[in-house]
């Protein structure tokens, strides 16, 4: 071998050695949709635990709007691409693209700790795929319910002792809780004694409380006594000034919330959901007191609408073992544990639920909150829990808030309205069956 | 062999010898095309360019439209998607009465429909007549014309959803106009929140918005209007109203005819700007057609494609109808 070959044969090896190196290194790439900017955090926070035990899997957290998951997702899914996970808030809608984790994974582990919540994510569940029983039951697992969440109300106590009334009892109805608010509203001058979300989901809550059946056998009925008798009350209350007109005065099908009305004081009671008690602690201060009233109830009982982001890995993916150890990592009951105590939810892991969580950089009064929302878990009634695993529920929900709307306007009459959205719901599900 | 004498010319700063040896490159494709195809044809070869980006981004879009409009289904591609034939249009067209939508099947089209058509009226002739006026202001030798000119034209070189939020920033219930109103000691009103108020202030933030642009188009229509006309009729003690009736309106109908047929087309096609202020409500009140096609086809749930594709096929046979229509106006006219 002459001597100028030995440089040469050093320069190749190493060539190859730094070419093959990374191979080894890092041998899968992962993409992950998250919106929640909050959770994104948390789960930032926590990847260097992940990265500890999986050297060989990287993932690529990309924070998106909430309306690429929702508008984007769909198409990019439709048409083989997107990432490889994603958090999503549509159970039902994307059940088909969903990654099955079961092979994967410890499946017992999954289902003592999950529970009924793994059925939302099922395509041919009981209810899932919207066809109700037709002899096919998936017993898939798709998704890690990063948290779960409720909807329900928040009122604003300082506002109760400043008017010197006394605050309802938690299970008052619908018509006590307005008129205590109402009568708040007037003697502090507050802008609005009440404010709910627009959204067909917070709106879905109140109704079965008020006796809606939603479901009728094999088929949805979404109309019916209970349905009418909740939505004549809510119309009601815009028309005698009880309701926040400007929450639900908007068009389309645009979702718009009343934080920032609750957060400057102008809203006696505003219905939303468990998530905002993060951001009402960090705006709120110590401003005035709040607290968590639930759900206020109605023959049907005082349920709100069960909810929350799902993680899901996607059947495109290349790597499909790689997205299940990233989801199953984060199911584990410590890291489940460090997440919601990062997020300030309440927790769908049984095992987390009952041992409770202990969260971080959370006040006193938030964690309160949290723990009533904990308690308002059991009051759920199980014809939210099916509905919020129902297939076609964001077509239900977005119907319901455009319908609604324009009785509230009064571009047409309660009867009407509910005529027009039975109508809608029948067109919808014509063109997704 | 051309190659290198291109770069050597290239290497000595040769000009001429460079532009030579570069027409020489082209030359020789140029003649194998002719000698292959024939010289006419050499034609398409210069279209080429124009034709695919026509082809891809306007002629396939097209096609695409009308194809989705044909079909049914919540599949979002196409070869998924079930043939329905004419169900799309025919749904879209049931009516019992077309000047009630509450009696339509596809109620909220009919209320997009009438929206739409009533803000083009109020829209375009607000600002054709705003931006006449303008116009004639503009082109007297006025003091800081020049100032004033780029004021008008400001606003158009805004996006529409910068110019929608400034405007909800002063209507909104905590905004700036409630709040002089409020300091003036009169009560707050929830202008965008009631559905005349609305309409009213939709219209006006668009009209504010496109009017400098309209304002331009009259404005270089009254510069191409010779003077001597004016003095002929000035010697012959024209009044200034006869004047503008009997000289400047009539020379300036084309330029008018143009402005109308952009500004109805312009307005027809309204979305951002009032998306952006109200998100089509309160309701129903200000939903025009193009939200209603992004709302069937994009943001609610199901993506009824279908639907949306026929009403965007709809809206381009109207409008289609209407530069027709307003090409044969502007015919006789001039």
């Amino acid at each position: 071998m002459s001597l100028k070959k030995v440089p040469l044969l050093r320069m190749v090896t190493g060539l190859l050695a730094f070419l093959l190196l990374p191979v080894s290194a890092v041998t899968v790439e992962l993409k992950y949709m998250c919106y929640d900017t909050i959770e994104c955090a948390a789960f930032k926070q926590l990847m260097p635990q992940f990265n500890a035990k999986y050297p060989d899997i990287k993932v690529q957290i990309d924070i998106v709007p909430y309306k690429a998951v929702r508008e984007t997702l769909p198409v990019q899914l439709a048409a083989g691409t997107g990432p490889d996970i994603a958090a999503v808030t549509d159970p039902g809608g994307l059940s088909r693209y969903y990654l099955d984790l079961s092979p994967y994974i410890d499946v017992h582990y999954w289902q003592a700790s999950f529970g009924d919540v793994l059925d939302w994510y099922r395509d041919k569940s009981v209810y899932g795929n919207g066809r109700f029983n037709q002899g096919v039951t998936d017993i898939g697992i798709y998704a890690l319910q990063t948290q779960l969440t409720l909807t329900g109300a928040y009122i604003n106590k300082t506002l109760f002792e400043q008017a010197d009334v006394a605050i309802p009892a938690i299970g008052s109805s619908w018509s006590e809780w307005a008129k205590a608010a109402k009568t708040v509203a007037k003697k502090t001058n507050t802008y609005s004694p009440m404010a709910l979300d627009r959204s067909g989901h917070r709106l879905m809550g109140p109704i079965i409380s008020s006796g809606a059946k939603v479901f009728d056998g094999n088929s949805v009925a979404l109309v019916d006594q209970g349905f009418k008798t909740f939505v004549e009350q809510f119309v009601g209350w815009f028309e005698d000034g009880s309701m926040a007109r400007e929450v639900w005065a908007v068009g389309g099908a645009t979702y718009k919330d009343a934080k920032r009305e609750f957060v400057n004081g102008e809203v006696v009671l505003y219905f939303s959901g468990s998530w905002q008690v993060k951001p009402f602690d960090a705006a709120i201060r110590g401003a005035f007191d709040w607290q968590v009233i639930g759900s206020p109830c109605g023959i049907g009982g005082c349920s709100g609408m069960p909810g929350g982001n799902g993680l899901v890995g996607f059947k495109q993916t290349k790597h499909p073992a790689a997205v299940a150890k990233f989801i199953d990592f984060f199911a584990q009951e410590n890291i489940y544990q460090q997440l919601l105590s990062l997020t300030h939810n309440i927790p769908a892991h049984k095992a987390v639920a009952d041992e409770g969580v202990d969260y971080v950089g959370l006040s006193a009064v938030a964690a309160k909150a949290l723990g009533s929302w904990t308690a308002e878990v059991d009051k759920i009634s199980p014809i939210a829990f099916k509905l919020q695993g129902y297939k076609y529920n964001r077509a239900l929900f977005d119907i319901v808030a455009k319908r609604v709307t324009q009785a509230v306007v009064g571009e047409l009459t309660v009867q009407q309205a509910m005529q027009r959205s039975k109508a809608d719901l029948n067109k919808a599900l014509k063109n997704m069956n | 062999m051309v190659l290198a004498q291109l770069l050597v010319s290239v290497y000595k700063n040769e000009g001429f010898n460079m532009i030579s040896n570069i027409m020489r490159i082209v030359e020789m494709p140029m003649l194998l095309f002719q000698k292959h195809f024939g010289v006419r044809n050499v034609a398409w070869l210069f279209l080429a360019p124009n034709l695919i980006l026509f082809g891809v981004f306007a002629l396939l879009p097209l096609l695409l439209n009308i194809a989705y409009s044909f079909t049914g289904g919540g599949e979002i591609l196409l070869g998924d998607r079930t043939y329905i034939g004419t169900e799309n249009f025919s749904v879209l067209l049931q009516c019992e009465s077309y000047l009630d939508p509450q009696s339509c099947t596809e109620d909220l089209f009919w209320r997009a429909v009438y929206n739409t058509l009533k803000f083009v009226l109020f829209q375009v002739v607000i600002m054709v007549g705003f931006a006449l006026t303008t116009a004639l202001i503009l082109n007297k030798k006025i003091i800081a014309r020049g100032f004033f000119r780029s004021v008008f034209f400001f606003p158009v070189l805004l996006s529409p959803v910068v110019v929608a939020l400034i405007w909800k920033w002063i209507l909104q219930r905590n905004g700036l106009l409630n709040a002089g109103l409020d300091y003036m000691g009169f009560e707050k009103v929830l202008w965008l929140l009631e559905g005349d108020l609305a309409f009213a202030w939709s219209v006006f933030v668009s009209v504010w918005m496109h009017m400098g642009f309209y304002t331009l188009i009259i404005l270089a229509g009254l510069q191409a209007i010779p003077k001597d006309v004016y003095e002929a009729a000035r010697m012959d003690s024209a009044s200034p109203f006869r004047m503008f009736h009997r000289i400047t309106l009539p020379l300036l109908m084309p330029t008018m005819m143009v402005v109308f047929l952009l500004a109805v087309i312009k307005g027809v096609q309204t979305f951002d700007e009032v998306y952006a202020l109200t998100g089509g409500g309160p309701g129903t009140t200000t939903t025009f057609i193009i939200q209603y096609i992004y709302e069937t086809g994009f943001a609610g749930s199901p993506r009824l494609l279908g639907l949306a594709a026929a009403v965007s096929l709809l809206l381009a046979l109207a409008l289609v109808v209407l530069t027709a229509a307003q090409s044969l106006a502007k015919k006789r006219a001039t």
